[in-house]
């Protein structure tokens, strides 16, 4: 039966929660405890974290308050969590943050060093690629990885020639391999355009964008 | 998105007509200012660089983190329940269990009062009872979110189960009649239906059956918390802001002013997005740990938490005479619902208003169930009450070999054909004549199965989009200018996306006559003066309405202000307008003072004024309805029925469109979800246990990238002369008619009809 429970209440009263910055300012970055091997997150070296069981994704929301990431499902089907390493996508809430010592991950929060908006976080706001805009940046990080698996040939499910060195940014290659992301605002025609618009402007990227 | 001219002329005469009946709103015939512009969303930047944030973002010291323990039976009771090896596990910091659990009262359940928020009246966590399959029975709060979820894997919970009520179809058979539906009669007879439908040339009489839908809003629902003394802080994700504290301060018996509940970011609402178990477990819990606790629901914890659209069964029985017109509009149905909960899932409110008959038999039934409460998802009712209604007219008109629009000009009714009202604003054949040119429904072979590319079946069809118009009670607004010639427009409102902040600041910048770089609308806070409820499509105008009312109060004080010092004295506010940053006649140009003269000369930093909307008296002079039409184009595997949308369009009539960019994501996010409720969405209740067999986004399928084509969206523009703006809500007009333009569509490509939802493949092999 109830063991402990109410002999437990109240035993560890933290501090005020008035102290710390609320809604719209950026608290400081609680930089866990770790070991030495770091992660390279955004340019910044972050310790990996001492709970061996924490994901990529909870060592950013909660460890390092970066919560431009986000948390849709916690298990690999809607894409929210998306963030690079390396240039790659991945979903972080899939990957063990143990697993990326020595890696270098971006997440939306550091698209471009300088503040500035990316082209393709400009193109998102003149197609309105987005309403609520949980789904954005997970969106926008799986856009720029899905661009260079294109200009690195990297076949889809839709892809006619297997063996094409790069790839047309076609609308159905950009559907097909944008599927992974889940926006249930249904703002999926402005994401395509937006992502569309920005890809065709690279010259060494595709032939057209429909 | 083209604008039809000749309908907008059309729409001038309208207004000038009705005009001394109650006099449209001002702002309605106003050029030239930023509402009818597409302004790109004010919070955009914010939300494509990931700093808009939502409610499990926010920080707080010493936060724990919470994990529910869900119930695997469906109706019973906790026999025991072992949370020892939890306590012990590391970082656990309170296990609270219906044992330890705060009294609290059950919340007042959404309807049972208009400042209601709950899902269900059910108590939370109280004693041993279990009312459905997944239900909280403890929640673990930890330092950590894995030591949470590791130590709530350790408890042992083993139950005594009941019969439970969990087969729709018997519980359908022991139906009851609801007092109301959505304070309408459950039943509507006009009449002898059943009789003119036997006694009619032509007659369809069909059966369909729609199953529970989850709204599946990529954010999951959250809460962070904390007590400050006796004061309660919510970081709420909810469409219902001052609802929630109202019933949260019946739940925990404190006063209102005592809880603030902000809300300033929504990953997505579609009705889904009220009070539900999880934040009062929160509160609770926070009160007992005395420390902040953030309840961010799993993905999983979601499907059994928070209640979606449940399912039906409806029967429409068509009966026409040889000219086309309508002799008997049946429209009859059962839905599943909990005893602890009000919301009948209005499906036979389309047929209501939609087309004239001789006679009518609209009636709602409701089965109980032991199940999560259902609730209000994205056009209750509408969504799933067109798939059957617009279904069945489809086939009627087959049956009659006539076009599916002409049927529908035939059935064009001059009044509300069940209340009698006027129209305020109805062209619901122009969206259909204006989408059939742009859509070429000329095109469409009427023969089924009649066009073929390879192995792919192509087919067209057409269904009607209707939703009503409503504008919620018991929302008020600030206004205030500043002496810089700012603004600032304050309700506790909500942004789902919806485009709220931006179509705020363009009205308020309209109203005052500012550029809308000068206006701030500042919302999702119950500091703010009450908001009314983001559902029902009515917040647009719910806020238009408290805004003019707070803004005319404020122009009172300004010329007060003014004194007769001002090229303004001998002005009453009825005689002046807000433009050019100031106030002034109309004709008369010299007759201005700015709002920065006004505050200068009177010494003062800012101006404000608040006031409550004015009663909906709109509402219960005329029928006032949305309409459109939607198209659709489909291809069908003819060797593994595979449907694919190759094309899709939607013309709209819903007033005029105030920012056509977000307008049209509007109009498509519906059609969209629309797509899923016609080919692929479906919460699976076991009927054996009660239990939702497919709590995840792997398994409870949305529609994807791939699955969704360029969708092109028209509308009318016609602003409706008795509406704050002349506007009507958009949010869930789209989804409606979807279902039934592709299954009407899918028929024309194969031959085949489906009456049964989501249209899989199976179903048509
Ligand atoms: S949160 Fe990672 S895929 Fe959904
Ligand atoms: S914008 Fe809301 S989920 Fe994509």
């Amino acid at each position: 039966m109830l063991v402990g429970g109410l002999a437990r209440l109240g035993l560890r009263a933290g501090p005020s929660p008035r102290d710390v910055p609320q809604n719209g300012a950026t608290p400081p970055a609680a930089v866990p405890k770790g070991v030495d091997m770091p992660i390279t997150i955004n340019g910044q070296a972050v310790p990996i974290p001492v709970d061996v069981r924490t994901s990529l994704l909870d060592l950013l929301r909660e460890q390092l308050h970066l919560s431009g990431t986000k948390k849709g499902c916690n298990q690999g089907a809607c894409g929210a969590c998306t963030v690079l390493v390396d240039g790659e996508r991945i979903l972080s809430c899939l990957a063990l943050a143990a697993q990326y010592e020595g890696r270098s991950v971006v997440s939306i929060e550091g698209l471009t060093p300088d503040g500035e908006l990316h082209p393709l976080q400009r193109a998102f706001i003149n197609h309105d690629g987005y309403q609520c805009g949980y789904c954005t940046p997970g969106q926008i990080c799986s856009a720029i990885g899905m661009a260079d698996e294109l200009r690195r040939g990297v076949p889809s499910a839709v892809t006619a020639d297997l063996a094409a060195t790069t790839m047309a940014l076609t609308g159905d290659e950009l559907r097909e391999r944008m599927s992974g992301n889940l926006c249930r605002c249904g703002a999926h025609n402005g994401i395509v355009a937006a992502i569309a618009e920005t890809f065709a402007r690279t010259p060494a990227m595709a032939e057209a964008a429909e | 998105m083209s604008i039809l001219d000749t309908i907008q002329q059309t729409a001038a005469g309208v207004v000038a007509k009705l005009r001394p009946d109650a006099p449209p709103d001002r702002l309605i015939g106003r050029k030239h200012g930023s509402i009818g512009t597409s302004l790109p969303r004010i919070d955009g930047p914010r939300k494509v660089r990931g700093e808009a944030r939502f409610a499990a973002e926010v920080p707080a010291a010493g936060l724990t983190y919470a994990a529910l323990l869900h119930s695997t039976i469906a109706r019973g009771r906790i026999a025991t329940l072992d949370t020892a090896a939890a306590a012990q596990a590391p970082g656990v910091v309170l296990i609270m269990t219906h044992e330890n659990a705060p009294r609290l009262k059950p919340p007042a359940a959404f309807m049972s009062d208009p400042r209601a928020a709950g899902a269900s009246d059910l108590p939370v966590m109280q004693d041993a009872t279990i009312h459905w399959n997944g239900e909280p029975v403890a929640v673990v709060l930890a330092e950590t979110q894995e030591q949470a979820d590791h130590a709530k894997s350790l408890i042992v919970a083993t139950y005594e189960a009941e019969p439970a009520r969990l087969s729709f179809a018997q519980a359908a058979t022991r139906s009851r009649q609801p007092e109301s539906v959505l304070g309408e009669p459950a039943i509507i007879r006009i009449g002898d239906a059943e009789a003119a439908l036997a006694g009619a040339a032509f007659q369809v009489d069909l059966t369909f059956h729609t199953p529970r839908h989850s709204h599946a809003a990529i954010e999951p629902h959250a809460a962070t918390v904390w007590w400050e003394g006796d004061r309660l802080v919510i970081h709420d994700a909810t469409q219902m802001l001052h609802q929630t504290r109202w019933t949260l301060a019946g739940i925990f018996g404190i006063t209102e002013e005592k809880i603030r509940i902000h809300s300033p970011f929504v990953g997505g609402g579609f009705g889904g997005k009220g009070l539900w178990s999880h934040q009062i477990l929160a509160i609770a819990a926070s009160k007992l740990a005395g420390r902040p606790v953030r309840m961010a629901l799993s993905r999983e914890g979601v499907f059994r938490v928070a209640g979606g659209r449940t399912t039906t069964t409806q029967r429409v029985a068509l009966g026409a005479n040889a000219d086309g017109t309508l002799a008997a509009l049946i429209h009859t149905g059962t839905v599943a619902m909990t005893t602890h909960n009000n919301c009948p899932e209005q499906f036979t409110f389309p047929a209501r208003h939609l087309y004239a008959a001789g006679s009518f038999l609209l009636e709602q039934r409701v089965a109980d169930m032991d199940m999560l409460a259902n609730t209000f998802m994205r056009a209750p009712g509408e969504s799933i009450g067109t798939f059957a209604l617009e279904t069945a007219l489809d086939e009627l008109a087959e049956a009659m070999r006539l076009d599916p629009i002409e049927l529908r000009r035939r059935l064009e009714p001059e009044q509300d054909p069940t209340s009698g009202h006027a129209f305020s604003s109805r062209h619901m054949l122009a969206a259909f004549e204006a989408g059939a040119e742009r859509f070429g429904w000329s095109q469409r072979n009427p023969v089924p199965r009649g066009r073929r590319e390879g192995e792919w079946l192509i087919g067209m069809g057409v269904a009607a989009a209707t939703y009503p118009y409503y504008r919620m009670l018991g929302g008020a607004a600030r206004v205030t200018i500043t002496r810089d010639g700012y603004a600032r427009v304050a309700t506790a409102g909500h942004e789902m996306g919806m485009g709220t902040a931006t179509v705020q600041a363009q009205a308020g910048a309209d109203r005052l006559g500012l550029p809308v770089e000068h206006v701030t609308f500042e919302y999702g806070d119950t500091a703010l003066p009450a908001g009314t409820v983001a559902g029902g499509s009515s917040q647009t105008v719910s806020i238009a309405a408290a805004v003019a009312a707070a803004s005319a109060k404020l122009i009172a004080e300004l010329l007060t202000l003014a004194g007769n010092d001002s090229p303004l004295a001998g002005l009453s506010a009825g005689e002046v307008e807000a433009r050019d940053g100031g106030l002034g006649h109309p004709e008369q140009a010299d007759r201005f003072e700015s709002y920065v003269s006004i505050l200068t000369r009177a010494g003062r930093e800012e101006v404000s004024a608040e006031a409550d909307a004015p009663q909906p008296v709109e509402t219960q002079r005329y029928s006032m309805h949305s309409y459109g039409a939607q198209f659709c184009e489909v291809r069908v595997s003819a060797v593994t029925g595979e449907v694919r949308v190759s094309r899709f369009l939607g013309s709209f009539d819903t007033g005029r469109i105030l920012n056509p960019r977000m307008a049209a994501s509007q109009f498509r996010g519906g059609i969209i979800m629309g797509l899923g409720l016609a080919l692929m969405e479906e919460t699976e209740f076991d009927e054996r246990s009660g239990r939702i067999m497919n709590p995840s986004l792997a398994e409870y399928h949305v529609p994807v990238h791939l699955d969704v084509p360029d969708i092109e969206v028209i509308w009318t523009d016609i602003a409706d002369p008795h509406a704050p703006l002349g506007a009507h809500g958009i949010g869930e007009i789209g989804i409606t008619g979807v279902g039934a333009a592709v299954a009407n569509a899918i028929h024309n490509a194969t031959g085949r009809r489906v009456r049964d939802l989501p249209i899989t493949l199976d179903k048509l092999l």
